[in-house]
């Protein structure tokens, strides 16, 4: 078992889209809400591979999408500081902030730089003790911990040095923000394999039973897709509203309850902005006040940059599946993968840039294709 | 390969471990630069030649292709390269894609004071290799010194002439609905074996570089009697690039079965724990042919007998529909577009 | 969000305090951290985000989604032959 070409295998997912066909009986709206589910739907195709009736939206899973502006511009004045360091995890450095991105930074003379762990940047800190190191910590629960190890690791090592900008955000806010929405067209949810991986289920069996919404927590890979979505539909079909486990390869009811207790141990909660939604309640992190001398927004004194949302992007509705991509007035027009005027545009697997991707080409399977010819 | 840490410089330049401004400078030192160390590294490559600003060179009647390339990859030594290897093969590569024979190159070398000598000398030295590997002559050089600045140490400009047959076309022009798909071996070693050396990123990795010349295989298969439409190297931004530059070049559609494209394990796994994807990384010494349907096999078993073409696949067709859009078959038999990346891969975590 | 890619561990070690290993994810190895997987072994899987190990992967779970996924479809005919 390698845990990864098993849950690809084409005949499993077969006999699960076999399921899917068998149990739809009218048409539904699931939201995935991870941009890495989004991703493994569009990379494998799967989106043409399910009933029409059975619509998929990509929800707000995505920290390119729903890092807010202010926290970008944020970034932006720190990383253009001389004595800095700036680290962030490759997806930031497209973000567009209100006049400027972290890759247009860099080419001024800003050094930035792209790391794969917030425990590089830490150790960049050690090697570099008369520059400032900051590390961009963005990310939902699942990134977290990592970046909660940092600062512990920064402070039991006396790095002075490092600091985070952080910006968490909390899955089961953002799901009961979109569920209470008098817009909200979502019928069942299929919820962040990685981010229950750590939290695990508990925060979600009120959300279902509230408000009357199945919830699957949901894997990456195809197989794991493909089952989050039959079971969804299944209980949508017979009128239940549970949280069912379709990750339990990784995902244990409690989670990881030595990363929720450095969790526990390092944030707090605290009312958070999402880019284009805007204020939810205690949907975010911030550190504990014994950790604040690594919040590098205090530090570098940025908390006060605010920044006015573009009143054109129509992101915040997109990310809640309130409005289809193609229904923004900016779309296609003033906002592109090129020239993006909100963040669903800047990741390829943006709701808004894989709408954009896909538009322009007619994917339907054509009986009769050379296909046949070497497969 | 010389260990640089063996090496011992001739006179005079061993009171200069590295370089100064005034290697660039014109004078003796760029002389002595010249004398004991790039021609001497050269080689047989070199060989009669004084890599001065111009050198003459006869090349037989016909036509001639050329080009010009710029190198400046971090680090500048990686698993199954370097900077050097890559300059050569590079610019051979760039002619051999449009069916020319590579024959005579020119260097240029921006180098960052500091630059330890040993350095430049295994680096040369490679080229030298390289060069003589693909049977193309080093003609004439510069050199210039840049204050110590990015730290990036040296960048090479190739230039390269080589010449083309006369019955030889290879012009993405050509492309017409029906033609096969061949990629001449596995995607997305150079850029795995980069990446796992780049500072802040390192992992362990068995992949080497495919870093070669191309134009000894593209020759044989031109020889082969093939109808061969046109070549890409899947250089930067690697296959997905390619094939999107040549169906909007050629105002074609492009179809692909992802499960036929050769991906070496250990670059699957790579591309997986930064987030990337394969198709999108860089090669060096790996092409796309579209060959016409009915020599499609034929080409493919030519590609297999050469050592270069060993792990070659047919991995799809052009086709009339969405011209100037390239689609990959999953192997769910599912259906996606395959975009050009819009700038360097980076990992991501989302 | 949340890229996680399980691999293998291969080798375990402690630096300055902090459980660390070497995982294996097919051919790309890298050093991750362990602290909130303490118990791993070489030899098992964990799933890795951002060079931190969040969880040990569930063999016997895995096992049992893909028995499961492989007794669906059966009343279609054509999966039934492609299965048999």
């Amino acid at each position: 078992m390698k845990y990864v070409a098993e849950f690809g295998a084409p005949e499993l997912a077969q006999r699960l889209l076999d399921e899917i066909r068998a149990t739809v009986t009218q048409p539904w709206t699931l939201m995935e809400v991870c941009g890495g589910q989004t991703h493994a739907i569009i990379s494998h195709g799967i989106d043409q591979l399910l009933p029409e009736s059975v619509e998929l939206v990509h929800g707000p899973g995505c920290p390119v999408c729903v890092t807010p502006l202010a926290l970008i511009d944020q970034s932006l004045a720190i990383a253009a500081r001389p004595e800095v360091i700036f680290c962030s995890f490759g997806d930031m450095l497209r973000v567009p902030g209100s006049a400027s991105d972290l890759y247009r930074v860099r080419a001024e003379g800003g050094d930035v730089r792209v790391v794969y762990s917030p425990l590089d940047a830490v150790e960049l800190a050690a090697a570099n003790p008369d520059r400032e190191v900051v590390f961009f910590g963005v990310g939902f629960e699942t990134t977290a911990p990592a970046n909660a190890l940092a600062i512990r690791t920064a402070r039991d090592r006396g790095l002075g040095n490092f600091s985070v900008l952080i910006s968490h955000v909390l899955v089961p806010p953002a799901i009961e923000a979109i569920v209470t929405s008098p817009d909200c067209r979502v019928d069942a949810f299929l919820a962040a394999g990685h981010v229950c991986t750590v939290m695990g289920l508990d925060q979600y069996e009120p959300l279902a039973q509230a408000h009357g919404v199945p919830i699957i927590v949901t894997g990456f890979e195809p197989l794991d897709v493909l089952d989050g979505i039959r079971r969804a539909l299944g209980q949508l079909e017979r009128g239940e509203a549970v949280v069912e486990n379709a990750y339990p390869r990784a995902v244990q009811a409690a989670g990881n309850a030595a990363a929720r207790a450095t969790l526990e141990d390092v944030f707090e909660t605290t009312d958070r902005q999402w880019r284009g939604i805007g204020t939810i309640d205690r949907s975010g992190w911030r550190l504990r006040p014994p950790y604040r001398a690594f919040d590098a927004a205090i530090r570098f004194a940025v908390d006060e940059i605010t920044a006015p949302e573009s009143e054109r992007c129509q992101a915040g509705a997109v990310l809640q599946g309130h409005i289809r991509p193609t229904e923004c007035p900016a779309f296609g027009e003033e906002c592109t993968p090129a020239s993006p005027l909100g963040a669903p545009m800047v990741s390829a697997e943006g709701a808004c840039a894989a709408y954009y991707s896909h538009r322009r080409v007619d994917l339907r399977r054509r009986e009769g294709t050379a296909r046949a010819n070497h497969s | 390969m010389t260990d640089p840490s063996t090496w011992s410089c001739p006179l005079p330049l061993a009171d200069q471990p590295v370089i100064t401004m005034a290697h660039g400078g014109g004078g003796q030192r760029s002389a002595d630069l010249v004398e004991h160390l790039f021609l001497p590294a050269f080689g047989p490559a070199a060989a009669g030649a004084a890599l001065t600003d111009a050198a003459v060179v006869e090349l037989g009647p016909g036509r001639v292709a050329c080009t010009t390339d710029s190198y400046v990859v971090q680090p500048l030594f990686f698993p199954g390269g370097d900077i050097g290897t890559l300059a050569i093969n590079g610019t051979v590569n760039d002619l051999a894609m449009v069916g020319a024979r590579p024959r005579v190159l020119t260097t240029a070398f921006v180098l960052e004071e500091g630059l330890e000598l040993a350095v430049l000398d295994r680096i040369a030295r490679s080229m030298g290799r390289a060069a003589a590997a693909a049977d193309v002559r080093l003609l004439a050089g510069d050199t210039k010194v840049i204050e110590r600045s990015s730290g990036d140490g040296l960048y090479i400009t190739t230039s390269g002439i080589g010449t083309v047959d006369p019955d030889i076309t290879l012009e993405p022009a050509q492309i017409q609905p029906g033609d096969r798909i061949l990629v001449s071996g596995p995607i997305g070693r150079h850029g795995v074996a980069v990446l796992s050396r780049r500072e802040g990123l390192e992992f362990g990795t068995t992949i080497e570089s495919d870093c070669a010349p191309l134009h000894d295989l593209v020759q044989t298969l031109l020889a082969g009697g093939t109808t061969t439409r046109a070549l890409r190297d899947l250089t930067r931004g690697g296959l997905a690039t390619a094939l999107c530059e040549l169906a909007e070049t050629a105002s074609v559609g492009i179809e692909f079965d992802e499960a036929l494209v050769p991906v070496p394990e250990p670059v699957r796994a790579a591309c997986g724990f930064l987030g990337l994807d394969p198709l999108v990384v860089a090669n060096e010494g790996t092409m796309v042919a579209f060959v016409a349907p009915s020599d499609a096999e034929h080409a493919l078993a030519t590609m297999h007998a050469h050592h270069r073409g060993r792990g070659a696949a047919i991995i799809g067709e052009v086709v009339a529909e969405n011209p100037g859009s390239v689609v990959a078959r999953t192997a769910l038999g599912g259906r996606r577009v395959v975009l050009r990346p819009l700038g360097e891969q980076l990992p991501r975590i989302c | 969000m949340c890229l996680g890619l399980p691999g293998r561990l291969v080798d375990t070690t402690v630096d300055r305090g902090t459980p660390m290993g070497v995982v294996d994810f097919g051919g790309a190895t890298r050093s991750v951290c362990l602290t909130f997987t303490p118990e791993a072994e070489p030899g098992q899987y964990v799933i890795v985000h951002a060079g931190v190990a969040i969880a040990i992967l569930d063999e016997a779970a895995a096992a049992e989604s893909l028995d499961l996924f492989a007794e669906m479809g059966l009343t279609d005919p054509d999966s039934a032959r492609g299965m048999a």
